[in-house]
């Protein structure tokens, strides 16, 4: 493939492979000498195949490590998560079965096991640093290192080692060291075609496996989780063990020094999907809690809204369509349709509902309040009439608690573990020195902080925040009425509203600008920036996220109308 | 505001330092401290390219929480400080002079004596050129604790003597110290800045010595080098030297001439002016008249006695003698529009005459003369004066009816 010489016989640069790896001319069949490089090692003669189970246990090493590969690290990561959502109550069968599998296919397909090694790979073997490399001038390490930070984010491990930016090829003497045998080359080669392994598409595997057994969980549960502590993911490193020591680029690799983001986890799992060739999966049908009306319920709860708002997102539902099995449903490789995010549907719905029951143009909704109010006021039977001001109040309130809190949450977040990282043996002694001082300084002003606790976990929960129908003080709407802001008409109950706005006339193309739609805070009545603030934060997503698949939603709602006229109004009549 | 739900390490940190800083400008050092736990992590990623990196602000930030924090003590304090000493290499010899500093606003001197000592020993290769000005700093508050000493030592020789003693350790002793002192005191006050501590203290030990050639040098250096910052203080030193040393006139006018320019509203003005009015040439009398007008033209002045009966003796003889009468209209040109509200008004009038009679009487010397007889404030004052049968007052009043002409010519 990458032979571009003439043949010599019939001059055409047509080229193929025999078995016995010599290239000959497709036109002519003229077998050339010319061979593609097979470099033995001891590593190509190993063809690895290993069970999940056991980590194969490669002949010791003077430092008491044993020779790792980097898949096995992340296999190790894995097993941890999937332990740990077995423990939040996800069934054993995604451990033992379903991830397993998954994980079994994509090492097969990237070949880093289950198969033979391809001729004419070759790799380094490095090992360990030792102290004889004098790791504070490294001639050798810039290139590597100045072309691998340069993908990443500054203020990186790296820079522990003072480099130049030379940009000299990697030599074969390269001191590049790593606990790992290939850390190395995982960084180094153009992985795009084998789809390397990183610590943001472990969450993608475990994310696909909930998803395949149409798990109750969503992937803004799942990161969140990640985020409270309960599923490892930062540092998970140190449950390795021992045998396994991690240094040089193996932190690169490991070490996580940001939360995941939902849109790079979401889309690695569809390219994970389309790797590893899977069918459709299992259907996502109106039972499932991934389903839009089941998750919207859960949503109108956790938003104290109204029960009787199930109703109408239920009709939004139905009018577009999008509560089928086949809308639903990931079919990987499929590039025709739009990937569902379930969490964002859900909310999008909701808010399209708000919209078309109170318009939320920071005007009628307050008018409609007042109204509902009065109501009120001769509502005798039954339950309170739902009266928007008044929830708005209550939200508000716990919301800005409730982000106060996690923003103070962000400042004390806390990413180094126990487990001191060093890049190279020689500067183990000066982290550690450093640790030490670090811990000295944080008990110091620890005794400063006051009578403080620490932090405790939170327990996990699916529900962020909690509204009980048993409080006295009328703080929970679940069971008010929408009687306040409907009426009658032909015997059906309809929306006072007779107007709405669209979030957008036109939506952007995705492929170009990678949105289909630019929310900006300024440009939208408050109203709707609240209701999207409050979604938000319950899906921990940028609002932007949700005002999308707002603007899809009622691109779809309104497609008659929109596709009828050529000039549209932003305001139009339901 | 957007809450971005992403989250990295630097930004993590970023906004860790933002609750630390809101909890330290409201003084809330047990809020301050309790975040800044979770700050102090940063150090395992310290890149020194950063212009403050987190080793500078973990330093700052703890010695502000441990110097306000009620829980806190000097041998925390201390321990905090040593650390932070190792941490950064390039600011060794800063924390040293910080903690010196730290140490004896504490009362511990000999503490800080020793650190300096200590620091004043450091080596690291390339660092100390580097550091250089630090250590000259060091240097010289280790003179300046050696002039302490030094300063201890001869009272304790000065008492010993009145009480017949002679006491040799001691005497060697102040010497050793005098010797340390002016070496580092020395080198620090040729470098262009602002020492004043310094040269105050060094022309005291060339003084003692009776070094006093040196002496006037040192200050004169420090007063006219131009290549020192402008300092009020170089030229309050020179004069207040020249008079202990009995100069002449002409050169203790000369070196408060440069202060009036750089600092009018200096208190040695009155000095100034009362010598320039006594002085026999026609100049500098007339520079007297500027130097007192231009001083009461500062809000701190308005009600200074002094002041006042020096501009009003002078007001006064002027008018007397009937010459240089355009010394005074030139002076009330540029003040006319508005010294009447500032000095004159009939409310300070009131009070005036309420609160300090003394007061009053100067300035209504110079309001009559300046504003005329019919002037609000002269005609409050003399009438209030008059009426309360004191002496001088009815002088007044008649000095300045006598002189209205004079007046006239002044506005006119």
């Amino acid at each position: 493939r990458d032979f571009n010489e003439r043949c010599a016989q019939c001059s055409e640069v047509n080229w193929g492979l025999t078995d016995g790896g010599r290239f000959y001319c497709r036109s002519c069949h003229n077998v050339t000498e010319r061979t593609r490089e097979v470099v033995n090692t001891d590593f190509i003669s190993n063809t690895r195949v290993q069970t999940i189970s056991k980590v194969l246990r490669k002949q010791e090493k003077t430092d008491g490590g044993c020779e790792w590969y980097v898949c096995e690290g992340f296999q190790l990561v894995l097993k941890k998560q999937a332990e740990a959502l077995e423990a939040l109550g996800v069934c054993p069968q995604m451990k033992d079965e379903i991830l397993c599998n998954f994980w079994r296919c994509y090492l097969q397909k990237s070949k880093q096991a289950y198969c033979n090694r391809p001729a004419g790979e070759t790799v380094k073997a490095l090992s360990v640093c030792d102290s004889s490399t004098d790791a504070d001038s490294e001639p050798e390490t810039p290139s590597l290192l100045h072309m691998l930070s340069a993908s990443e984010s500054e203020g990186d491990l790296q820079t522990d080692c003072s480099f130049a930016s030379s940009t000299s090829k990697v030599s074969e003497s390269t001191s590049l060291c790593s606990g790992s045998v290939d850390g190395s080359l995982y960084l180094m080669k153009n992985q795009k075609e084998k789809l390397r392994m990183t610590m943001p598409m472990t969450l993608s595997f475990c994310y696909m496996a909930l998803l395949w057994l149409r798990e109750p969980m969503t992937l803004s549960d799942l990161l969140r989780f990640v985020v409270e502590g309960h599923i490892p993911y930062l540092n998970v490193f140190q449950h390795f063990p021992e045998k396994m020591k991690l240094c040089g680029l193996d932190l690169k690799i490991f070490c996580v020094e940001s939360w995941p983001a939902y849109e790079e986890v979401y889309n690695k799992m569809l390219e994970l999907a389309a790797f590893l060739d899977l069918p459709r999966f299992p259907d996502i049908t109106d039972s499932c809690f991934l389903h839009p009306d089941m998750l919207c319920i859960k949503y109108l709860m956790e938003a104290n809204l109204p029960d009787e708002l199930h109703n109408w997102t239920c009709r939004v539902v139905k009018k577009i369509c999008i509560g089928e099995a086949d809308f639903l449903t990931l079919v990987p490789g499929n590039k025709s349709t739009r990937k569902v995010k379930y969490d964002v549907l859900a909310a999008a719905v909701i808010v399209v509902v708000l919209k078309l029951l109170f318009l939320l143009d920071d005007h009628y909704e307050w008018l409609l309040s007042e109204f509902a109010e009065e109501r009120n006021k001769n509502n005798k039977e039954g339950g309170p009439y739902f009266e928007f001001k008044k929830w708005y109040k209550v939200i508000k309130c716990s919301l800005d608690v409730e982000q106060k809190k996690l923003d103070e949450e962000r400042a004390k977040y806390l990413w180094r573990c126990e487990k001191p990282l060093f890049y190279s043996a020689k500067k183990k002694s000066k982290v550690l020195k450093r640790r030490r001082m670090v811990v000295n300084l944080q008990n110091q002003f620890g005794k400063l902080s006051g009578s403080v606790q620490p932090a405790e976990k939170p327990n996990p929960s699916s529900f962020q925040l909690s509204w009980y129908e048993e409080n006295t003080d009328g703080s929970c709407f679940h069971g008010h009425s929408l009687k306040g802001i409907l009426q009658e008409k032909c015997g059906l109950l309809t929306a006072m509203n007779p107007d709405y706005w669209l979030c957008t006339v036109k939506l952007c193309t995705e492929k170009l600008c990678g949105h289909l739609a630019h929310y900006r805070e300024v440009d939208f009545p408050q109203s709707y920036h609240f209701v999207l603030r409050l979604f938000s934060f319950l899906l921990r997503i940028e609002p932007s996220y949700i005002h999308d698949e707002v603007c899809v939603i009622e691109h779809k709602l309104f497609n008659k109308k929109l596709c009828k006229k050529p000039k549209y109004k932003t305001s139009l009549r339901k | 505001s957007s809450h971005e739900h992403k989250l990295n390490f630097k930004k993590s940190k970023e906004v860790c330092l933002n609750y630390i800083q809101d909890a330290m400008l409201q003084k809330q050092w047990k809020r301050a401290a309790e975040f800044l736990t979770f700050y102090i992590e940063s150090l395992e990623k310290d890149f020194s390219t950063a212009y403050m990196g987190p080793s500078e602000m973990i330093w700052r930030i703890g010695t502000e929480i441990l110097c306000h924090h009620s829980h806190s003590s000097m041998k925390q304090f201390n321990s905090f400080i040593e650390q932070m000493k190792t941490l950064g290499v390039k600011r060794y010899l800063k924390v040293c002079l910080e903690h010196a500093f730290h140490l004896l606003c504490n009362g511990l001197i000999d503490e800080a004596y020793q650190n300096l000592s200590l620091a004043e020993s450091w080596r690291f290769g390339e660092q100390t050129t580097i550091q250089d000005k630090e250590m000259k700093l060091i240097q010289a508050y280790r003179g300046l604790l050696d002039y302490y000493s030094w300063s201890k030592q001869k009272n304790i020789l000065l008492e010993h003597g009145q009480n017949g003693f002679e006491d040799l350790s001691v005497e060697q002793e102040m010497h050793s110290c005098f010797r340390k002192a002016a070496v580092n005191l020395k080198e620090i006050i040729k470098i262009p800045g602002v020492w004043d501590l310094f040269v105050k203290c060094y022309v005291d030990l060339l003084e003692f010595y009776g070094d006093h050639n040196e002496a006037c040098q040192v200050l004169n250096e420090y007063a006219y080098n131009s290549k020192f910052p402008a300092n009020p203080n170089a030229h309050v030193y020179l004069y207040q030297f020249l008079k202990r040393h009995g100069e002449s006139k002409k050169s203790l006018i000369s070196a408060l001439k440069i202060l009036h320019d750089i600092v009018p509203s200096h208190e040695l003005m009155i000095d100034f002016n009362t010598m320039l009015q006594k002085s026999k040439k026609r100049k500098k009398r007339q520079l007297g008249l500027e130097v007192i007008f231009a001083a009461l033209d500062y809000a701190g002045w308005k009600e200074n006695v002094k002041a006042w009966s020096c501009l009003a003796r002078q007001v006064k003889q002027i008018v007397i003698s009937e010459k240089h009468l355009d010394w005074i209209k030139q002076e009330w040109n540029s003040r006319k529009d508005w010294w009447p509200a500032f000095h004159f008004s009939r409310y300070l009038a009131k009070r005036n005459w309420q609160e300090n009679e003394s007061l009053s009487y100067e300035k209504a010397l110079v309001a009559g003369i300046l504003l005329g007889k019919d002037g609000k404030y002269f005609k409050y004052v003399s009438h209030q004066g008059c009426k309360a049968q004191v002496k001088r007052f009815r002088i007044l009043k008649k000095f300045v009816n006598k002189h209205n002409p004079a007046y006239l010519r002044i506005s006119g």
